[in-house]
């Protein structure tokens, strides 16, 4: 039987579906998986959606997907959403504003579940960005789950953040905050028909006047929309594009992936550190003997700490050093 | 990160009828039973429907007609499937159908049809059952 890869390789929308939840469901040979994949899994540009739940970014995403697909791109599309931390269950619900495609093979839509993850991403939806550009789409929009402040983990999966808020999204102060309001590439603010529309407008301004950014040179722009009416749509696609174009041309682009891929292999140390050193430590009985003796005042998690990775790290052959 | 393999189902209204409280109360327990629900709302036609269980790679389409529509909504899904040849995906629904059509329609191939006063434990139970009956031949690499 023709493996799913080769089927992948082909052109094939099913084996494309089947090794997504390969990758999402984490099976011990996605490492090899990706290995295959990552050949042209950077070719497409990833634009990120997010803001607060109900803000319309299923609609925006919807709009813009259409004018991707108009100018002659093909999009994939990942929409995250919730799992239940009680349940494990999840209620996957941004298809439904996704309902005007024509099955014509230009547009992938693939809903993820969060499956424990707290940034507003999915663990596995990088890995799954890869896949898409990997099986030819050229651009892979990516939605959010609803955040609050802190979920911010669409910053390293993504080329471009639009951060999407409503006239109801506070005051200058909230405008001010940390978290959120520093993300953004691109502002929206979607049902501006909304009351308050000008004053977020306003605020969001004033925020933008007196932010410093790490890009310094690009002022993210503040576009007006509202998705379910289709107004200001092409202005939020010229904004996007606008700032690619900046971050292109002043280096920040591969800067920012260079980042990026930094970040994935450190988190990838980690896991496996996780996984192959404190597991094994925790499952081993002085794990157990030593928290004991920290509660009944003998020593403290420090001291455990130390002693621990003492062990580790002399149990083992040293790093080699480099030759200079 | 969790290796445990997920059941993916979607839920879809194919056709004209706007009843969506059955379907709703169906994906809420499909939810609490842990499952990951795919709901794609009003409306769906069946080539819309095949189309999004391939893309989300979903065990099962469950729908629900409570139009009368059932003898040509349900056949046209089926019939799609087919040509997708996606047809291990399990078809199930729900809704105001006569004795003889449920009898018909599981006879024509859908592997449920649940009509009103099941319990949706019924549906989980059934859903979970078939998933784990479900086998598969697929090498990935």
């Amino acid at each position: 039987m023709t493996s799913l890869l080769t089927r992948f390789q082909s052109g094939d929308r099913r084996a494309l579906a089947r090794i997504i939840s390969h990758i999402e469901d984490g099976s011990p040979r996605t490492p090899a998986l990706m290995g295959q994949l990552y050949p042209g899994g950077g070719k497409a540009l990833r634009i990120g959606i997010t803001g607060p739940p109900g803000a319309g970014k299923s609609t925006l995403v919807n709009g813009l997907a259409k004018l991707l697909r108009d100018a002659g791109n093909r999009i994939g599309i990942i929409a995250v959403d919730p799992t239940s931390p009680f349940t494990g269950g999840a209620l996957l619900g941004d298809r439904v504003r996704m309902n005007e495609f024509e099955p014509d093979g230009t547009v992938f839509f693939r809903s993820m579940a969060t499956r424990g993850a707290r940034g507003g991403l999915a663990t596995a939806t990088g890995d799954v960005a890869v896949a898409l550009s990997s099986f030819g789409f050229d651009i892979t929009l990516i939605e959010t789950v609803g955040v609050g402040q802190v979920e911010l983990d669409v910053v390293d999966a993504c080329d471009v953040v639009v951060v999407v808020l409503v006239p109801e999204s506070g005051d200058s102060v909230q405008t001010m905050k940390a978290g959120l309001m520093e993300i953004g590439d691109v502002f929206c603010v979607n049902k501006s028909d909304r009351p308050g529309a000008e004053r977020i407008v306003a605020d969001l301004k004033l925020t933008l006047d007196t932010r410093k950014r790490v890009d310094d040179a690009w002022r993210p722009p503040i576009v007006s929309t509202s998705a379910q009416t289709n107004t200001g749509l092409d202005k939020l696609y010229a904004a996007i594009f606008s700032y690619l174009d900046f971050a292109r041309e002043s280096g920040w682009f591969e800067t920012h992936r260079r980042e990026q891929a930094k970040k994935t292999v450190v988190t990838l140390l980690k896991q496996r550190f996780e996984r192959e050193f404190v597991e094994r430590l925790r499952s081993a009985g002085e794990f157990d003997s030593a928290v004991a003796a920290i509660l009944e005042g003998k020593t403290d998690p420090y001291r455990v700490g130390d002693e621990l990775y003492e062990r580790f790290t002399t149990g083992r052959e040293s790093v080699p050093q480099s030759r200079v | 990160m969790t290796t445990e393999r997920k059941i993916r189902v979607l839920l879809a209204k194919p056709g004209l009828d706007g009843h969506d409280r059955g379907i709703k109360v169906i994906a809420a327990a499909f939810r609490d039973a842990g499952f990951e629900v795919i709901y794609t709302g009003l409306r769906q036609t069946p080539a819309m429907i095949v189309d999004a269980a391939i893309q989300e790679d979903v065990d099962a389409i469950g729908v629900s007609i409570l139009s009368g529509a059932h003898m040509t909504l349900f056949p046209a899904i089926l019939d799609e499937l087919k040509a997708k040849d996606a047809s291990d995906i399990l078809l199930f629904g729900g809704g105001i159908i006569p004795d003889d059509d449920k009898d018909e329609l599981e006879k024509r191939g859908v592997a449920r049809v649940f009509t009103p006063g099941a319990p949706t434990e019924e549906a989980i139970g059934f859903l979970r059952d078939a998933v784990a009956r479900k086998k598969t031949d697929e090498t990935l690499m």
